[in-house]
């Protein structure tokens, strides 16, 4: 049975609220009669939080009825990835180490939301502490894939991307170290952005790896994440790392006319988009034919494309692995169950004993990275590891940066597998590990990168990714919106 | 003998910042209920985010200037991490540069103090971190008998003020010149006005000292700079002792226990401790133009040294007494002010050098500002200047006021107005009592056409009989007049 709900893009729950076609409240209801019929099956949620969330949709109908003013994002209903800090709502990083954990202070995307008009339905489920391609190392189990729940919905953030894919919630904030919102978005047909480092405010973001991680939108259509980023993006004095300068005026989209859109990309100089020929080549044929499709729809549009490559990409992998275990390494320390955490009473214990036991709790993965991040920056061992992946790192963005030059846009695909079981790649780190071989450029080079749905192959959706220089977010966005419309794709999973 | 080598490591909090390095939390961390002055940032809460104090940078750089260190280009921070209950977030922020490498990341490198003149120390590198929190060791009254267990209360008031690390080469031979050594960053940091050295903790010393060919021993826990020279005797005496009996010296960490004034080995680490450094991914480099040290320099407030070589040039004090005057900014500001309303620079730094700072303990002022302890400013020292110049009292009679004006902070011409101690001024009493000692020395009298000196003797018992309460001039022309009358 479809409801008039479903689907409903940010403008339209946005105006029906506003001209009283229905009510915050309503919405609101269907959402929460939403979760509770799918997550048990999806698992998305850690944590829902109804009563709130009915409460300050009722807040939103009283301004309506009283003629006051709402924000712009007032009645949209969205999920938070659980290692984004709420204020007194629960924030388990989905790990037992957090298990008990209320921050007192709301993380300044989730600020930015609330002050718009956002509600918070919940908490979504993630690999503990963002560590891993498929959900699967979360404390309450995997997250399943929405358009078949055998499969892996991809991940760190995999609760982001199925909670949207599946109705759970209008959009959702994910965050992305190595790939974390793109691949999830990519195995599970919908929208999601990593913005240049620096746009998004991390303040709150519990900490992975600081030097590349961002927090990004997830929606199911690429207006909804543009409206999203507007609101998140720009300057944070609670973030040294956040840039100065404006670069958060993005246009609506969803409002221009492609021939528009196209002109306006064409305005200054003849827009250019890259196909990274190479890697595509590289992926799986399911994969790789819709990117040699999407190239063509592009070029449908008298949008000038040809093939270049990345020499650099080899060393991208590994050097990501060391920088994001070294910063995690150190990141993590902090979880010692001495000021929050989980029960474990000290009596009786020695301090590093009581460290010992209390750290022995982290999930195999974490602690995995935790080892190696120790190892790659123990004396001895820090040129020969860390030292180098970090000239690895200034090397592949100096790279880009020359390509950038030429090209406006890079195209190559979001993963260069299709999704695949659960259970599937677990025991085999470096198998799971390759699933970020594709997204782990755009963090190291700290530029912006989307993963756009445009298909399915038995039955399971295929993402491509486009790369654009650092603050140039419109122009993905702008390319994103003009494939959008010509793939027409399927963003809304109601197969279960 | 062998060579003594003795090195520093000074920890100063920048207590007159108003917040403290990386959060907004108040610097003055003192005085309040356990961890009632944190936040997420300084708490180490999941997800909070450093954000840089840039007047720590610039008062950093002030330290880094005075020392005559080499600035960097890049300023960066650095992660050390180690597991510590005091550390919220179990690393430190704080400085590094691998060693033997070219980098200058630090606020400031290879600089060097004239601490006496002719001694000159090398300072090795000054880094700006993070203090951590507070531990507080509650050990039960009933050790001896009960099941209790001793446990430990932290109090994170403290973790995140800005700390200026200063380390010093090995090139002290003697405690005492540590001694005057740390006495001359105090006065530095004070004439900065970077530091109240006088709040208790703002400002610890580590020690390392090693003899001949011998291995370093780094002496921690030291509460006091007094203890500092104490420490280090007690350990030079003790490696020297070891060395007669031929036992060797080991390379390790020794704690001062301050009760029973000897140092006592730390419980050993089997190895070196690996720190981890790598940079803070988040605070970006910062970069220090030269503008930005020029403009810095320019606006310096005076130093010790320059401060003394003005006192000599601009109120022609000598050498000691203007380095006394210099050496703590109190004294010093207390001088120029008295100067200011009696213009009399020799006489008021008479007194001060001379007299007041008899009632200063130094030693003991720890903890405490000066005019906690003497209850004294520049308008007494001025008008008690002023009063012995213009002969209302006599230098005696000043200092029994002094030690009153100390006591009470009573104004000079008060003390004297109800007191005994006032100056016999009045001609007609001064009368009677040279009139009473020419009666008691007639044969004097009698030689004064002879000899020219009786009138000083005559005077000196007058003196005597007043307990010195006259004004001498006034008595002496008294008497000149009087045996003019006898002849």
């Amino acid at each position: 049975m479809t409801n008039r709900f479903q689907n409903y893009s940010i403008r339209q729950i946005h105006n029906g609220i506003k001209n009283e076609e229905f009510t915050s409240e309503e919405y609101v209801s269907y959402i929460i009669d939403r979760i509770e019929k799918k997550d048990e099956k999806i698992n998305a949620f850690i944590t829902v939080d109804k009563e709130k969330a009915l409460e300050n949709a009722k807040n939103i109908d009283k301004k309506i009825r009283d003629k006051e003013k709402i924000g712009i994002l007032a009645g949209v209903v969205m999920g938070i990835k659980d290692n984004i800090s709420t204020i007194d709502l629960k924030t388990t990083c989905a790990s037992l180490m957090l298990s008990d954990y209320y921050p007192p202070y709301d993380a300044t995307v989730v600020k930015r939301l609330k002050e718009n008009g956002v509600i918070i339905i919940g908490k979504l489920n993630m690999d503990e502490f963002g560590m891993g391609s498929t959900t699967e190392y979360s404390i309450i189990g995997p997250t399943k894939n929405p358009w078949n729940l055998d499969y892996v919905a991809g991940g760190s953030s995999g609760g982001s991307a199925a909670s949207v894919a599946s109705g759970e919630c209008t959009a959702s904030l994910g965050s992305d170290t190595g790939g974390s919102v793109r691949c999830p978005a990519s195995f599970c047909s919908v929208v999601g952005l990593k913005p240049t480092y620096g746009l998004v405010s991390r303040y709150g973001l519990v900490s992975y790896a600081n030097s590349l991680e961002q927090i990004g939108p997830v929606g199911r259509s690429v207006s909804d994440v543009s409206t999203l980023l507007k609101i998140i993006s720009g300057y944070d004095e609670k973030d040294n790392t956040t840039i100065s300068s404006d670069y958060t005026e993005y246009d609506d989209l969803d409002l221009k006319e492609t021939d528009q859109i196209i002109s306006d990309l064409n305005k200054n100089k003849p827009f250019k988009i890259g196909l990274l020929q190479d890697l595509t080549n590289k992926a799986d044929k399911e994969v790789s034919q819709y990117v040699y499709r999407s190239i063509d729809l592009l070029k449908e549009n008298h949008l000038e494309c040809d093939e270049t490559d990345i020499n650099s990409t080899e060393y991208a992998l590994p050097s990501y692995y060391t920088i994001a275990s070294a910063e995690a390494s150190s990141n993590l320390a902090r979880y010692d169950n001495i000021r929050y955490g989980f029960e474990l009473n000290p009596e009786g214990y020695e301090w590093n004993s009581y460290y010992s036991d209390s750290r022995s709790r982290f999930g195999s993965e974490v602690k995995r990275r935790i080892f190696v991040g120790t190892y790659v920056l123990s004396s001895g061992y820090y040129g020969k590891y860390y030292m180098k992946a970090q000239k690895a790192k200034s090397m592949i963005k100096h790279e880009l940066k020359t390509l950038f030059q030429e090209y406006d846009i890079l195209v190559l695909p979001t993963v260069p597998i299709l999704p695949f079981k659960i259970g599937e790649k677990i025991d085999d780190p470096l198998k799971m590990y390759l699933t970020d071989i594709y997204t782990v450029i755009a963090n190291l080079a700290g530029i912006p990168a989307i993963s756009l749905p445009v298909g399915f192959s038995g039955g399971l959706p295929v993402g491509i990714q486009l790369m654009a220089d650092e603050f140039k977010e419109k122009n993905l966005l702008a390319v994103s919106t003009i494939l959008e419309r010509m793939v027409n794709i399927k963003k809304y999973a109601d197969v279960f | 003998m062998s060579k003594v080598r003795i090195g520093l490591e000074i920890h100063c909090q920048l207590t007159q910042l108003k917040s403290k390095l990386f959060c907004s939390c108040i610097a003055n961390y003192r005085n309040r209920d356990p961890n009632t002055n944190i936040c997420p940032v300084c708490y180490g809460l999941p997800g909070s985010l450093p954000v840089l104090n840039k007047k720590a940078i610039e008062y950093a750089c002030m330290i880094a200037i005075a020392l005559g260190c080499d600035m960097p280009k890049n300023l960066t921070f650095a992660r050390k991490n180690y597991f510590y209950p005091d550390l919220p977030k179990n690393f430190q922020i704080t400085q590094y540069d691998s060693p033997g490498s070219d980098n200058n990341t630090c606020i400031g490198k290879s600089g060097k103090l004239e601490y006496i003149s002719d001694k000159t120390v090398r300072i090795k590198r000054i880094q700006l971190e993070e203090d951590p929190g507070r531990l507080v060791h509650e050990i039960p009254a009933s050790q001896s008998g009960g099941n209790s267990l001793a446990y430990t209360l932290i109090d994170y008031n403290r973790a995140g003020v800005a700390l200026v690390e200063i380390v010093t080469e090995p090139d002290f031979n003697d405690p005492k010149e540590v001694r005057l050594f740390l006495n001359k960053i105090t006065s530095i940091l004070e004439y900065l006005n970077v530091c109240n050295t006088n709040l208790e903790g703002s400002v610890r010393c580590d020690a390392n000292v090693s003899i001949g060919a011998g291995k370093k021993v780094e002496i921690k826990n030291v509460g006091s700079f007094k203890d500092v020279e104490k420490a280090l005797s007690y350990e030079i005496t003790r490696q020297k002792t070891m060395g007669l009996h031929e036992i060797e010296v080991k390379g390790e960490t020794r704690h001062w226990d301050d009760k029973r004034k000897i140092t006592k080995q730390s419980r050993s680490k089997e190895e070196e401790e690996d720190y981890r450094y790598f940079p803070e991914p988040d605070i970006p480099i910062i970069k220090i133009e030269n503008e930005f040290i020029l403009n810095l320099s320019s606006k310096m407030p005076e130093l010790p040294d320059q401060r003394r070589k003005r006192f000599i040039e601009n109120y022609q004090l000598s050498e000691h007494v203007s380095e006394v005057l210099i050496n703590h900014k109190e004294i010093a500001d207390l001088f120029e002010k008295a100067v200011k309303i009696y213009q009399s620079p020799k006489s008021i730094s008479n007194w001060i050098v001379s007299d007041l700072m008899g009632f200063i303990d130094y030693e003991s002022l720890e903890g405490k500002p000066l005019n906690e302890i003497i209850k004294i400013d520049e308008k007494h020292i001025a008008e008690l200047a002023r009063l012995v110049d213009e002969n209302k009292i006599n230098r005696t009679v000043a200092k029994k006021i002094l030690t009153q004006i100390v006591n009470s902070g009573e104004m000079p011409t008060r003390i004297i107005d109800r007191s005994e101690l006032t100056k016999i001024g009045d001609s007609k009493t001064i009368l009677e009592f040279i009139e009473q000692v020419f009666m008691s020395e007639k044969n004097a009298i009698n030689d004064a056409n002879k000899n020219p000196n009786v009138a000083n003797f005559l005077l000196g018992k007058v003196m005597q009989k007043t307990k010195g309460n006259i004004d001498p001039k006034k008595a002496l022309e008294i008497i000149k007049k009087k045996l003019e009358e006898h002849k």
